[in-house]
């Protein structure tokens, strides 16, 4: 993918979140987007997934602009899949109905072809065994590898990941990050906000450092991590990676 | 111990109590005299029982209309609900119930006194039903509103699909006690000539002047009503649970 933003700005009330943010990528896999907390990463993330609207400024994602309207951002939700840091799933569905639920309401397949279509996905990642429970009886990092399988099975175009694992503990998003990077592997492209700063490094096509509702820096991980000569950045990552 | 044999236990331990309390009561129990009106105890539980199903229904469905109106993001909906709620809340049931029959529907050429009764009852109750729903939806975190979006649901699947199921698990317990409200507050339907099973229990008292004898049956009837209910509700709130 390849996503070119324009003078981003997002104020709610008198709070400005993001402030005439501008960012123009390669041809990416994956944009991972790193930054201290309140400094506009998730809310940007929130936008790019069309969940939220910004005040002004355009953000194309391959050529194309993302819509202002509700219809016309719905229509393309349905064609992008999203994971929040916790609580994605319905708590009162098994994780089976979790899957389908997208598939029979929203993309129109039968009970059947649904089940049929998420049944070598769960065996993949080792979720078959767990899909009659409810989320109550996951465990957070199963919890969380079923919201990323439910953003998956509909053949996204692209996934928005918002600190999926920030909710963990160490066991758990070592799980989750793995199964990230599996789909790394597999060609899909996705934009990730997170805190596991070596886990970034290591699968980032390009990474933004955003803060202060702006890009402070960006580029490869080898270039932001360690020739960046923004003392907001590098002072931030001598903090977070010691 | 099972639980239903611990209830069991206990009501009996409580009504034995009671028994004994009431073999204190100086003076001859009338018994006898009462069971001549059995009948009328009978169609007066009948009507007691018709009228609080319609109520009982009537109820759940103006509380859920009240409550989207007080979701409402226009103002001027969102009044409509909010000073709905208040008059009815802040004022007795009673009242409403003189008003309702002899202003309202006097008003509206409305004459049958047991719908009006019942429509009174429903929006009295209705008005509680609508806080306790509107409690319920708001309960539901922001996030599963926001998943229900990421997925591409409309608003309205997301109500349907994910809100409403989850809220209605979160209200059962409010909603029965409501409801077990709405039954005993029937008895007041009683100032408007309705003929109803407190009404046949006070006329049973001047008949007889067997106060206890009257009053008796009169709270046996309620629990034949209420207690089913109750029985039902933690019935349904079983089979709602997602917690483990």
């Amino acid at each position: 993918m390849q996503l070119t933003i324009h003078h981003l700005t997002q104020q709610f009330g008198k709070v400005r979140v993001l402030d005439d943010l501008s960012l123009e990528t390669g041809s990416v896999g994956s944009l991972v987007l790193v930054g201290p907390s309140g400094g506009g990463k998730s809310t940007l993330l929130r936008i790019l997934a069309g969940l939220d609207v910004p005040t002004s400024g355009t953000i194309e994602i391959d050529n194309a602009g993302l819509p202002r309207d509700e219809n016309g951002l719905r229509a393309y939700r349905r064609t992008v899949g999203t994971v929040f840091q916790s609580y994605n799933l319905f708590p009162h569905l098994s994780a089976r109905e979790n899957l389908i639920l997208p598939l029979v309401h929203v993309h129109g397949l039968t009970r059947e072809a649904a089940l049929e279509q998420i049944r070598e996905p769960l065996e993949r990642f080792q979720l078959a065994a767990h899909a009659d429970k409810r989320p109550a009886e996951l465990s957070g990092g199963q919890n969380q590898r079923i919201a990323i399988l439910r953003a998956m099975v509909v053949r996204p175009t692209r996934l928005f990941l918002d600190e999926p694992t920030s909710a963990l503990d160490p066991e758990m998003t070592a799980e989750v990050l793995d199964m990230i990077e599996a789909l790394k592997g597999t060609g899909t492209d996705f934009v990730l906000v997170t805190h596991a700063m070596h886990f970034a490094r290591r699968v980032a096509d390009e990474i933004a450092f955003i803060g202060d509702g702006g890009v402070l820096a960006h580029g490869t991980a080898d270039a932001v991590f360690d020739h960046c000569d923004n003392a907001r950045v590098t002072s931030f990552f001598t903090k977070v990676l010691q | 111990m099972s639980r239903t044999f611990a209830h069991t236990i206990v009501a009996l331990a409580f009504m034995a109590l009671l028994t004994l309390a009431c073999l204190q009561v100086p003076g001859e129990w009338n018994w006898s005299g009462v069971w001549e009106y059995r009948q009328k105890f009978l169609q007066g539980w009948l009507v007691t029982l018709g009228l609080s199903l319609a109520a009982l229904v009537l109820s759940v469905l103006i509380g859920l209309v009240v409550a989207l109106l007080l979701a409402a993001r226009n103002p001027l909906v969102e009044a409509v609900g909010r000073i709905y709620v208040e008059l009815i809340r802040g004022t007795p049931l009673l009242v409403q119930l003189l008003l309702g029959f002899y202003v309202i529907a006097n008003a509206v050429g409305l004459e049958n006194r047991f719908v009006v009764g019942t429509l009174v009852l429903a929006a009295f109750s209705g008005a509680y039903m609508a806080e306790i729903f509107r409690g319920g939806l708001d309960a539901i975190p922001k996030t599963q509103r926001d998943s229900a979006r990421a997925i591409g649901l409309t608003r309205w699947q997301s109500f349907r699909l994910v809100i409403l199921p989850q809220a209605i698990r979160l209200v059962l317990p409010a909603v029965a006690g409501q409801l077990v409200s709405l039954i005993k507050d029937s008895s007041l339907l009683s100032v408007i000539a309705i003929s109803e099973l407190t009404l046949n229990a006070q006329e049973v008292n001047s008949f007889t002047y067997s106060t206890l004898e009257s009053y008796l049956p009169l709270a046996v009837g309620y629990l034949l009503l209420t207690l089913p209910l109750s029985a039902a509700s933690r019935r349904l709130e079983m089979a709602f649970r997602y917690e483990r």
